[in-house]
C-alpha cells in the first residue's frame, strides 16, 4: 500500500516530458516493455489507451492499472562553423497513467483513464545560440477519458468514448538574436497559459479470428487546444518608443493530432506472446505556432513547422518465465513528423529506435508490479530550421544535434 | 519482495546515470587547431578600437564586444586561455577622475517627442573611477586616445585616464605592461589616432611630417610617418621578443567612416521653411559678392541657392588664398559701407560653397542653419545691429563653416598621404618579422562602398542604420567589432594553419535603443 501512496504522489508531479514531436508514448507499463504495443492484447485495463474494444475481454470483474515514468531526456547542441555549444537541462519528466475497467456485464464493460499522451520539457541555458527560437519550454497535456466496451460475439467486440484534454503551455524566447535593454540584458517574452481544455473522441474494434490471434484498429481523434488570453510577458525591453513590446495576452493554436493504430498479436508455445503496432499520427496538422499577440503594436510571432504524417512501428515480446514473472521486451522505429529545413530545438526531434524492457511481477493474487524500461537512440544529426526571418531576410539556424532518452517506469495494477 | 525494490533501485539507478548525449566529433575536444600559433596567453595591444570602445565611451558591454575578446572566446577553442580585460564598473561609461567625471556617458538611441530618432548621452551617474577601478596588467591592453608613440611613452598614465586606470605605475609603458604577461600571440591595432584626431578636428590641427619630435605635437596633430614607423617597429620587437607569434593590423581610411560621411555637402533644402523663403534675399545679397569675386578673378568661388534643388553649405576653405583685404576694397568701391565691407572681406575672404570634395564632419548636421552665437556677438560688438548680425551669422547660410566643421581637399590630401605611408610601414614590418598582415583599410572599404555581407544581412557603413559603426560615428558597433574579429581570424587561420572557427556576425547586437526619461 505504501508503494499506492508512492505512486500517486509520483503522478501528482507535472506532467513534463521528453521533447519530440511532443507525443509521448508512455501509457502503460505492461505495453511500454513490449515496445508500446497493445492494440490487440488483452492484458491488463491498460486497453483504455490502447483500445477500448479489448476491455470485454478482460477475465477479471475490476481491473486497475496506474503508473508514472520519470523521463531523462537530454538534448545537445554544436555549431561546426562556430564552435557554439548547447546541452539542455531539461530535468525530470513524470508522465503518468491511471486506468480502471469495470465488466458490467459479460458483453459490456465500462471504463476510465487519465493519461498523459502529449507533453514536452527542454530548457537551453538563456541567451544560447538559438535563444531567438526557444530558451525553454513547458508542455503538457492531460487526457481524461470515459470508455465503454461491447462485445458483439466471441470474436468481435468495439469500443470507445469521449476524451476531456486540458492543457498547459509556458515558452520563453527572445524576441530576436541582438535586442536588449541598456545594460545589455536580451529582450525575451514569456507566453504563459494553462487550463486550455477542449474535447475529442476515441473508438477501436477487436477481432479476435483464432484463439492465438488478436487483431486490433483503434482511432483517436485530434484534439486542438486553443489559448485564448494567455499571459505574454515581455522582459528586458528597451526603454523606448521605438521598441513596441509591452506585456499584453496572446492567442494560441497548438494541435494534438489524431493517431491510428493497427495492430495484432499471436500467442505461442503456450508461454509466448508476440505483437505488432503500426501508430500513423497525423502530424500535418501542425502547420505553424502562431503567437497572436493581443496588442496590436506587437508583431505576432509566425514560425512554420509544417510536420508531415508519421508512422511508428512497434514489435514486442512476452513471456511467462514463472508463476510470479512475467518477462517483457519490444522494439519500435518512430518516424519523425519534422522535416528538412523545420528542425526547431525547441522539438528537436529526428527519427529514433525505441528498445524497451521489463517485467510484471505478481504480488499474491492480486496485485502486480508492472516495471518498464526505454531507451530510444537518436542518430546525431545535421539540420536546420530555415523558417526564422530578421528584416524579411530568412537565418537559418542550423547545426548538429544529439539526443538521448532514457525511461525508467513503474506501475501498479490491480485485478478482483 | 527485497528483490523486486533492489530491481527498481537499479531500474532507477540505470535512469539517473543517463549519460549525455555525445557528438561523434565534439567541438570542445580537440575539433579545431591552432596550427603553428600559441593562443595559451593572447595579449591585444591598441586604441579604443581595440578597447571595445563604442557609443564615445567605454562600457562593459561594449568591452565585452571588443574584437580581442570575441577572438579570445574562439582561441579558447583551440587552446587559447583566460583573456582578462579592464573593465569598466558600469554599462554608463562615463570616467571619473578623484570624482570629476572626465568622460561622457555613452551615446544611446533615443526617439524625440515626434518619434524621431537621434543620439543621446545615457544619462546615470558613472561609477568608474579612475583612481580605483582596475589592476593591470590585462590581456586587453587597448588604450582609448592612444597614438602609436603613446605606447612607448613613460608616464602616459597621467595624460590619458583611461591607460591611467590600469597602469602598472606611473612611469609604466603600455607596451612594457603588455610584454610583462609574456604573450604567447599578440595582435597590434595602433595608429589610427595619429589621423584620426586630425580628421574628426576637421583638420584644425597641423601636419607635423618633418617635425621627428612628437613631444612638441597637438593632440589633433597628423604624426610624422618616420616617428610612427620608428614607435611601431619598436613595439612590433619588444612583442615578439619572447618569440610570440601574432597580427598587424592596418588602419582603415578614416574618411570612410560615418562621422564624414553622414552630413551631405549639400544639405541646404528649398523646402526648409527656415531657408526656402530666404533664398532670393540670399541670392541678391550674395550677387553682389560674386560680383567682386569676378572681378577678383576667382569667379569659381561664386555662391548661390538653387530654388529647386539642395544647395551646398559655405565654407571656409583654409587651403584657398585669401582674397578678403582686397574683396574689402572692391566691395567698398562698388559702394558698400567701409565697416561693412570690412566684415565681408574677413568672413568670405577664403569662402566658397562646398562640392562633393569636402566632407562635413557629424557634429555640424547639429549645427548647419543655426545662428551662430559667438559670431553673432562678435559681429554686435563691431557695431553691426542686432538684426542684421543676426542674418549674417547663419552657419553654412551666411557665416562659413569653420574649420572644424568640414575636411577640404587639401585636409584629405594630408591624410591620405599619412595612411598610406603609415600601412606601407605596418605592412613592411609584417612581411619582414613574418607576421600575419590584417588588411582592415580594404574591408572596411567595402563596408563603406556596397556593404559586406554577414548572416542576416548586409553590414554597411550608414550611421545608425548601417549596423558596423555605432552612434559616435567612429568605432565600431559589437557587430562590427565582430566583423572584424572574423577578418582578423580568417588572417591567423591562412598565415598560421590553424582553423579557428568564425563567429555568427548577426547574433552581435548594434545601436541601443534607449529613451532618458
Amino acid at each position: 500500500m505504501k508503494k499506492v501512496l508512492l505512486l500517486a504522489t509520483l503522478m501528482l508531479a507535472t506532467a513534463v516530458t521528453y521533447a519530440g514531436g511532443y507525443r509521448v508514448s508512455l501509457q502503460g507499463n505492461k505495453a511500454l516493455a513490449m515496445g508500446h504495443t497493445g492494440v490487440a492484447v488483452v492484458n491488463s485495463s491498460e486497453l483504455v489507451f490502447f483500445n477500448p474494444a479489448g476491455l470485454v475481454y478482460l477475465e477479471n470483474k475490476l481491473s486497475v492499472s496506474m503508473g508514472a515514468s520519470a523521463v531523462f531526456a537530454d538534448v545537445a547542441y554544436q555549431n561546426q562553423a562556430t564552435g557554439q555549444t548547447a546541452l539542455t537541462d531539461s530535468g525530470v519528466g513524470t508522465p503518468f497513467y491511471a486506468y480502471i475497467s469495470y465488466k458490467a456485464t459479460d458483453w459490456l464493460a465500462l471504463g476510465l483513464g487519465v493519461y498523459t499522451p502529449y507533453g514536452s520539457g527542454v530548457t537551453y541555458e538563456d541567451d544560447w545560440a538559438g535563444s531567438h527560437l526557444v530558451n525553454n519550454i513547458d508542455l503538457s497535456a492531460i487526457f481524461i477519458q470515459p470508455t465503454v466496451s461491447i462485445k458483439l460475439s466471441k470474436f468481435f467486440s468495439i469500443g470507445g468514448g469521449p476524451i476531456f484534454a486540458t492543457g498547459s503551455v509556458n515558452f520563453n524566447r527572445n524576441l530576436n538574436r541582438t535586442l536588449a535593454n541598456n545594460e545589455g540584458e536580451r529582450s525575451e517574452v514569456t507566453v504563459d497559459a494553462s487550463g486550455v481544455n477542449n474535447w475529442g473522441w476515441t473508438a477501436g474494434w477487436m477481432l479476435n479470428p483464432t484463439e492465438n490471434l488478436r487483431i486490433g484498429m483503434n482511432y483517436r481523434s485530434k484534439i486542438i487546444l486553443e489559448a485564448e488570453g494567455g499571459d505574454a510577458d515581455f522582459e528586458n525591453i528597451p526603454n523606448s518608443p521605438l521598441s513596441p513590446f509591452a506585456d499584453t495576452t496572446f492567442g494560441a493554436r497548438l494541435p494534438l493530432p489524431a493517431e491510428l493504430t493497427v495492430g495484432l498479436s499471436y500467442t505461442f508455445g503456450e508461454k509466448w506472446l508476440f505483437a505488432f503496432d503500426l501508430n500513423r499520427a497525423y502530424w500535418s496538422e501542425y502547420e505553424n505556432l502562431n503567437i497572436d499577440f493581443a496588442d496590436e503594436n506587437i508583431p505576432d510571432s509566425v514560425n512554420a513547422r509544417d510536420y508531415e504524417n508519421a508512422s511508428t512501428y512497434r514489435f514486442g515480446l512476452q513471456y511467462e518465465a514463472t508463476k510470479a514473472f512475467t518477462l517483457r521486451a519490444g522494439y519500435y522505429f518512430d518516424e519523425s513528423p519534422v522535416q528538412d529545413g523545420r528542425f526547431a530545438p525547441e522539438t528537436p526531434r529526428n527519427d529514433s529506435n525505441g528498445y524497451t524492457a521489463g517485467l510484471t511481477m505478481k504480488l499474491g493474487s492480486r496485485f502486480e508490479i508492472d516495471a518498464a524500461f526505454l531507451y530510444l537512440h537518436f542518430k546525431e544529426i545535421d539540420a536546420s530550421y530555415d523558417a526564422y526571418f530578421e528584416n524579411g531576410q530568412a537565418v537559418p539556424f542550423s547545426g548538429t544535434y544529439k539526443s538521448s532518452v532514457f525511461v525508467p517506469s513503474l506501475g501498479i495494477s490491480y485485478k478482483l | 519482495m527485497k528483490n523486486t525494490i533492489k530491481f527498481m533501485i537499479g531500474l532507477a539507478a540505470i535512469g539517473m546515470v543517463s549519460c549525455e548525449p555525445e557528438f561523434d566529433t565534439p567541438v570542445e575536444e580537440g575539433f579545431y587547431t591552432n596550427g603553428d600559433a600559441d593562443f595559451s596567453n593572447y595579449v591585444a595591444v591598441g586604441n579604443s578600437l581595440t578597447a571595445g570602445f563604442a557609443d564615445g565611451a567605454l562600457y562593459i558591454t561594449g568591452q565585452e564586444n571588443s574584437y580581442p575578446n570575441i577572438m579570445a572566446q574562439q582561441f579558447a577553442l583551440a587552446g587559447g586561455g583566460q583573456f582578462t580585460q579592464p573593465l569598466m564598473a558600469d554599462n554608463l561609461g562615463g570616467l571619473l577622475l578623484n570624482g570629476v567625471q572626465v568622460n561622457n556617458n555613452r551615446l544611446v538611441l533615443s526617439a524625440d517627442a515626434q518619434g524621431n530618432p537621434g543620439p543621446t548621452v545615457l544619462e546615470g551617474t558613472p561609477t568608474t573611477e579612475v583612481t580605483t577601478s582596475a589592476t593591470g596588467p590585462f590581456n586587453n591592453m587597448g588604450v582609448p586616445g592612444a597614438k602609436s608613440f603613446h605606447l612607448n611613452a613613460p608616464g602616459y598614465a597621467a595624460a590619458n585616464p583611461f591607460y591611467g586606470r590600469f597602469a602598472t605605475s606611473a612611469n609604466a609603458t603600455v607596451i612594457d605592461d603588455a610584454t610583462s604577461l609574456n604573450p604567447t600571440f599578440f595582435s597590434l591595432w595602433i595608429g589610427n589616432n595619429d589621423i584620426l584626431s586630425y580628421a574628426t578636428s576637421g583638420g584644425a590641427g597641423v601636419d607635423q611630417t618633418g617635425n621627428f619630435d612628437p613631444s612638441l605635437y597637438g593632440n589633433n596633430d597628423i604624426t610624422d610617418p618616420m616617428v610612427f614607423a620608428g614607435a611601431y617597429s619598436s613595439q612590433v620587437d619588444a612583442l615578439i621578443a619572447g618569440g610570440a607569434k601574432g597580427v598587424l593590423i592596418n588602419l582603415p581610411d578614416v574618411t570612410s567612416i560615418p562621422y564624414f560621411t553622414t552630413v551631405p555637402f549639400a544639405p541646404l533644402s528649398p523646402l526648409d521653411p527656415n531657408f526656402g523663403p530666404q533664398i532670393p534675399t540670399l541670392n541678391a545679397t550674395y550677387a553682389q559678392l560674386n560680383g567682386a569675386f569676378a572681378f577678383l578673378g576667382v569667379s569659381e568661388r561664386a555662391i548661390s541657392f538653387s530654388q529647386t534643388a539642395a544647395s551646398a553649405v559655405v565654407v571656409q576653405d583654409e587651403g584657398l588664398v585669401n582674397i578678403g583685404a582686397d574683396l574689402t576694397q572692391v566691395l567698398i568701391a562698388n559702394g558698400f559701407p567701409s565697416g561693412l565691407a570690412a566684415i565681408y572681406g574677413q568672413q568670405y575672404g577664403q569662402a566658397r560653397q562646398a562640392t562633393s570634395g569636402d566632407l562635413l564632419v557629424l557634429p555640424s548636421s547639429g549645427v548647419i542653419g543655426q545662428v551662430n552665437v559667438e559670431r553673432l556677438a562678435e559681429l554686435v560688438a563691431l557695431g553691426i545691429p542686432a538684426e542684421q548680425a543676426g542674418q549674417l551669422s547663419v552657419n553654412g547660410v551666411t557665416y562659413p563653416m569653420q574649420d572644424q566643421f568640414v575636411l577640404v581637399p587639401s585636409e584629405r590630401d594630408a591624410i591620405t598621404a599619412a595612411a598610406q605611408s603609415f600601412n606601407a610601414t605596418i605592412q613592411g614590418i609584417a612581411a619582414a618579422n613574418d607576421l600575419g598582415f590584417v588588411d582592415a583599410r580594404s574591408a572596411l572599404a567595402q563596408v563603406a562602398n556596397g556593404g559586406g555581407a554577414f548572416d542576416g544581412g548586409i553590414l554597411t557603413s550608414q550611421y545608425v542604420s548601417g549596423g558596423a559603426f555605432s552612434l559616435d560615428g567612429v568605432h565600431l558597433t559589437p557587430r562590427g567589432y565582430a566583423y572584424t574579429a572574423n577578418l582578423i581570424i580568417d588572417v591567423i587561420n591562412r598565415k598560421y594553419n590553424a582553423t579557428i572557427p568564425k563567429v555568427a556576425v548577426g547574433s552581435y547586437g548594434t545601436v541601443t535603443l534607449h529613451n532618458n526619461m
